[in-house]
């Protein structure tokens, strides 16, 4: 591998000398002083593409043989169409993906657009109740002792047996959607944030009490920074839940959303774009935790 | 009016003062008597080490005179008034310099001074912590992170803090029992200098027997938990300025300096482990 790229940086610093030979006079001298140079330059950049290929290699490897493993699948059963079948399908479908004829056939874009809504509105109710929660749990004991049983009780239930009681409460399909959305995601957020605050060092606690911080200095300047990471883990956590429990959620509720596309092509034996809507729903899971992930990254202190 | 002064002079001599001080713990194991019948009074000024092997309970008297422990039994006192929880009058310099990571140095004090000296403009505040921050000779370091510091810069940055709020009493819990010989000597210097310019009482543990004894006016010994007390104080009746290298051969020094060694490994000493 190495050899061939070196090979061809040579190549390239053949093709260089040629370019300023053919300029005249002065331009030769130059050269013979950046021949040193010029050689470190190539071989630093080869050992950077080695070290980029020996990066990229193992996950391009993993996603070849998935796309085998399909392909192999697909000509076992008829009725699964293979990758570049799907391919193609994609293609046609994301050269439209904002059409709009009435609100039973909507662009996959307007699909994946009302999903992240519903996610969006969901989760940030869940975060604006769940995050303060977790902050009163974690500082007073009195507080976490009382929210245990509560908390204990209510994490393990599937988060979609609370939509028939959205169901009942909203009298509609969009909300109850919402509410699914908003108790699957608040519980990693208070749990989180909760162990964040109660893992302050006892020695930034004496610090409050010999310098007699009040309670909102000792919010601002010890809790919440420290609590932070803990804060952004929940936070995380909780967009990865509820972007899976969506599509569980709106298979059921229906409306506009990607989890009703898919129970809608299931309906119409439309394989290719199933399968479209597993890759979407994992690429937008995926690029969603990036983005908090780099949101954390700039609030950590360290 | 000849009342007061004497009842003034009687709180100079006993300016801190702990009487008849018990502390006992309640652990998984059940009760763990730490102190015993501890008894001293801390005169206005002075310079007291508390001494002794490790678990004998001289971090928890120091907690005690912070305000953040409450005896089991007994009172403690601070010039005249009884000590009922941390105050601003009493700042503590901590063994492990607890600066707050996501603050920068300069960020660390004012924190404290603002607290103190809250009434004054922010201009004020701010001249008082550069002004600590000068007095250990740190005012380069003043937008650094504590992780950007060495070790010895940010247990200077922990003193400017504890300084910073101008206390009536320093309490320095092994100040320096985290640092290497020579920045520890160097601190160690730079301290009586600062002690010696600002007058403030201090109380300070340690187990370095030379810190003791450099630093001190006076030693407190104590025996081993559980149920620690006083065993012995000893006065250091040598001259200030005191001078490290001057002192290596004199006489009274290291008279001061054996009888300490003798109390904690003849008389006192610590059965192996």
């Amino acid at each position: 591998m190495s050899a061939i790229s070196i090979s061809k940086e040579s190549l390239k610093a053949i093709m260089k000398s040629k370019d300023t030979v053919v300029s005249k006079g002065p331009a030769m001298a130059n050269t013979a002083v950046n021949k040193e140079p010029a050689r470190l330059q190539s071989r630093s950049f080869g050992i950077k593409a080695y070290s980029f290929f020996k990066w990229l290699l193992p996950p391009l490897f993993g996603i070849l043989m998935m796309l085998a493993v399909w392909t192999l699948i697909s000509y076992q059963a008829p009725n699964l169409p293979g990758p570049l079948k799907t391919w193609h399908s994609a293609v046609e479908l994301f050269s439209d993906p904002f059409y709009n004829n009435g609100p039973n056939d909507m662009g996959v874009g307007w699909n994946i657009l009302n999903s992240l809504k519903r996610v969006g509105l969901g989760f940030s109710m869940a975060a604006l109740i769940g995050i303060p929660v977790g902050f009163i749990i974690g500082r007073f004991d009195f507080a976490a002792r009382m929210a245990a049983p509560v908390i204990s009780l209510l994490k393990p239930v599937s988060p979609l047996a609370w939509l028939p009681i959205g169901l009942l409460v909203f009298k509609a399909a969009n909300p109850a959607a919402i509410w699914v959305i908003f108790i699957s995601a608040i519980w990693p957020m208070i749990i989180n944030t909760a162990v964040g605050v109660s893992k302050v060092p006892q020695d930034y606690m004496n610090v409050a009490k010999v310098l007699n911080l009040s309670e909102w200095k000792i919010f601002t300047k010890i809790l919440f920074p420290f609590a932070l990471p803990y804060m952004m883990t929940g936070v995380r956590l909780s967009i990865g839940v509820a972007w899976l429990v969506i599509v569980a959620a709106e298979m059921l509720t229906g409306g506009v959303g990607i989890g009703f596309w898919v129970w809608d092509e299931w309906n119409n034996l439309n394989v290719e774009h199933i399968i479209i809507a597993i890759f979407i729903v994992g690429i937008v899971g995926l690029l969603l935790e990036f983005l908090l992930t780099q949101a954390a990254k700039r609030f950590s202190y360290e | 009016m000849k009342n007061v002064s004497t009842s003034e002079k009687a709180n100079a001599a006993k300016y801190v003062q702990l009487e008849n001080v018990d502390m006992t713990f309640s652990t998984k194991k059940g009760e763990f008597n730490a102190l015993k019948n501890i008894n001293l009074s801390i005169r206005e000024g002075e310079f007291i080490s508390i001494i002794g092997h490790s678990g004998c309970g001289k971090s928890t008297v120091l907690n005690l005179i912070a305000g953040l422990l409450q005896p089991s039994d007994g009172f403690l006192f601070c010039a005249g008034r009884e000590i009922a929880g941390p105050g601003p009058e009493r700042s503590v310099v901590f063994q492990n310099h607890s600066l707050l990571p996501w603050l920068s140095c300069f960020e660390n004090i004012y924190l404290a001074v603002e607290r103190v000296f809250g009434s004054e403009t922010k201009a004020q505040l701010a001249a008082r912590t550069h002004a600590a921050l000068e007095l250990v000779g740190l005012t380069h370091a003043a937008d650094k992170r504590p992780n950007e510091i060495s070790g010895g810069m940010k247990q200077r940055v922990g003193i400017a803090r504890a300084l910073a709020m101008e206390p009536k009493v320093l309490l320095l819990d092994e100040p320096f029992g985290a640092l290497d010989a020579l920045t520890r000597a160097n601190l160690q210097d730079e301290l009586m200098k600062i002690m010696a310019k600002s007058g403030c009482t201090a109380v300070m543990v340690t187990h370095d027997v030379d810190e003791s004894v450099l630093l001190s006016d006076r030693i407190v010994m104590m025996t081993n938990g559980p149920s620690a007390t006083i065993g012995e104080i000893l006065e250091v009746n040598l001259p200030r300025p005191r001078a490290r290298l001057e002192l290596a051969e004199d006489k009274d020094y290291n008279h001061i300096r054996s009888e300490v060694l003798r109390f904690l490994y003849e008389r006192h000493a610590k059965k192996a482990a």
